[in-house]
């Protein structure tokens, strides 16, 4: 009845009930956290527009990110201090020293949305990056566009389109969290160099 | 030496219908274990609700040896999501994030576009030969919860065969010779 194989069995079961509990307690936190980053993205230079072989038009942007808070702006915190938030949440049940660490990292990626004739929705990731820390949860950026801007058909001359900074948060365990903010407003120019 | 001649009495001094309630005991084991991953299939509708990252393409969010649990709803697809997908002509569904996404306006059809975060080009390289995009069928599920590290156990159960045979005899040796 007591031997060592029922002994482990039920140390071991009674270790992982607790441990998905708590990963479950975790995941929960999460819901009391509304993090507001502040993201502002300026269209710098359409450098360059291309018709491919295929007749897809192609441009090349050249964009400033920014990412962060807005001293001046109380009520908008920064995205890295509303994981803080749930960090301090999580700290009734772990009592929790300097080194613990609820998020692994943030992904935060801008794309341009547009519509089209054909395609009621046209997704295209510009630029992405990887926060990991919270020093770099603060960011500004001077960049071409990483990924390529291939439209599906010829639509890209004076086309209006959306610019979204999403961020995908990537807990140590549980459930992942994403949002976005919409920035809209943008025009690609009729005529090109 | 006595452990083990202990062991061999205790199995041959069981009885026929000791035998039984371990053998209905062992089948309710299996059974529970399928009723579970069945009932998994139909709450998150997706075909394998549990993966397992095998390569760091990934990195740094998924590490091999991780665990991911997938959902599979009527939602559209976005870009940014974490999807798994299978190429055609290929065995291992692949775990990567969506770039770019065209939908159509009459049909409501996705055309997409994955890259792994650790990659440093999108997975045209990795479709089947001349595909451009993945359409709604390959897509088995997105990822919607994360678990570090559990799945090592499987992937040093497949690529080390002996250690889970060992396992598996253990473990029914300890089912026949435990008495309860």
């Amino acid at each position: 009845m007591h031997s060592f194989g029922y002994r482990a069995n039920a140390l071991l079961t009674f270790a992982i009930t607790i441990l998905a509990l708590i990963c479950a307690i975790a995941s929960f936190t999460d819901s009391f956290n509304h993090p507001t980053p502040f993201a502002q993205v300026k269209v710098l230079n359409i450098n360059w527009f291309q018709k491919q072989p295929n007749g897809n038009d192609e441009v090349f942007v050249f964009l400033a990110a920014e990412y962060e808070t807005k001293k001046n702006a109380l009520n908008q915190i920064s995205l890295w201090d509303g994981i803080i938030q749930s960090k301090e949440h999580a700290k009734f049940w772990t009592h929790t020293s300097n080194k613990y660490r609820f998020i692994d990292q943030v992904f935060v990626f801008l794309a341009a949305e547009y519509e089209t004739k054909k395609n009621a929705l046209n997704q295209i990731s510009l630029w992405d990056g990887i926060i990991q820390s919270k020093e770099h949860a603060k960011f500004w950026t001077h960049t071409s566009n990483k990924y390529r801007f291939i439209d599906q058909g010829s639509n890209l001359r004076g086309k209006k389109f959306n610019l979204t900074m999403h961020w995908h948060v990537m807990p140590k365990t549980g459930k992942m969290l994403a949002d976005k903010i919409v920035i809209p407003g943008y025009r690609l120019p009729e005529e090109y160099r | 030496m006595g452990w083990i001649s202990e062991n061999v009495e205790s199995i041959k001094s069981i009885q026929i219908r000791q035998i039984l309630t371990q053998g209905v005991s062992l089948g309710m084991i299996v059974t529970s274990a399928l009723i579970i991953w069945k009932a998994l299939m139909c709450i998150t509708g997706s075909e394998s609700p549990v993966v397992v990252v095998l390569s760091g393409s990934m990195e740094p969010g998924f590490k091999r040896g991780d665990i991911l649990f997938l959902h599979m709803s009527k939602d559209p697809i976005r870009a940014g999501e974490i999807v798994v997908f299978n190429v055609d002509g290929r065995e291992i569904p692949i775990v990567h994030r969506v770039i770019k996404v065209h939908e159509r306006q009459d049909t409501g059809d996705v055309e997409i576009l994955t890259k792994g975060d650790n990659n440093y080009g999108d997975d045209r390289l990795l479709y089947a030969h001349g595909q451009l995009w993945l359409q709604r069928h390959h897509i088995m599920g997105r990822a919607v919860g994360f678990l570090p590290y559990v799945g090592w156990v499987t992937i040093i159960m497949t690529e080390k065969p002996i250690i889970k045979y060992i396992l598996i005899g253990a473990l029914g040796l300890l089912v026949i010779t435990s008495k309860d």
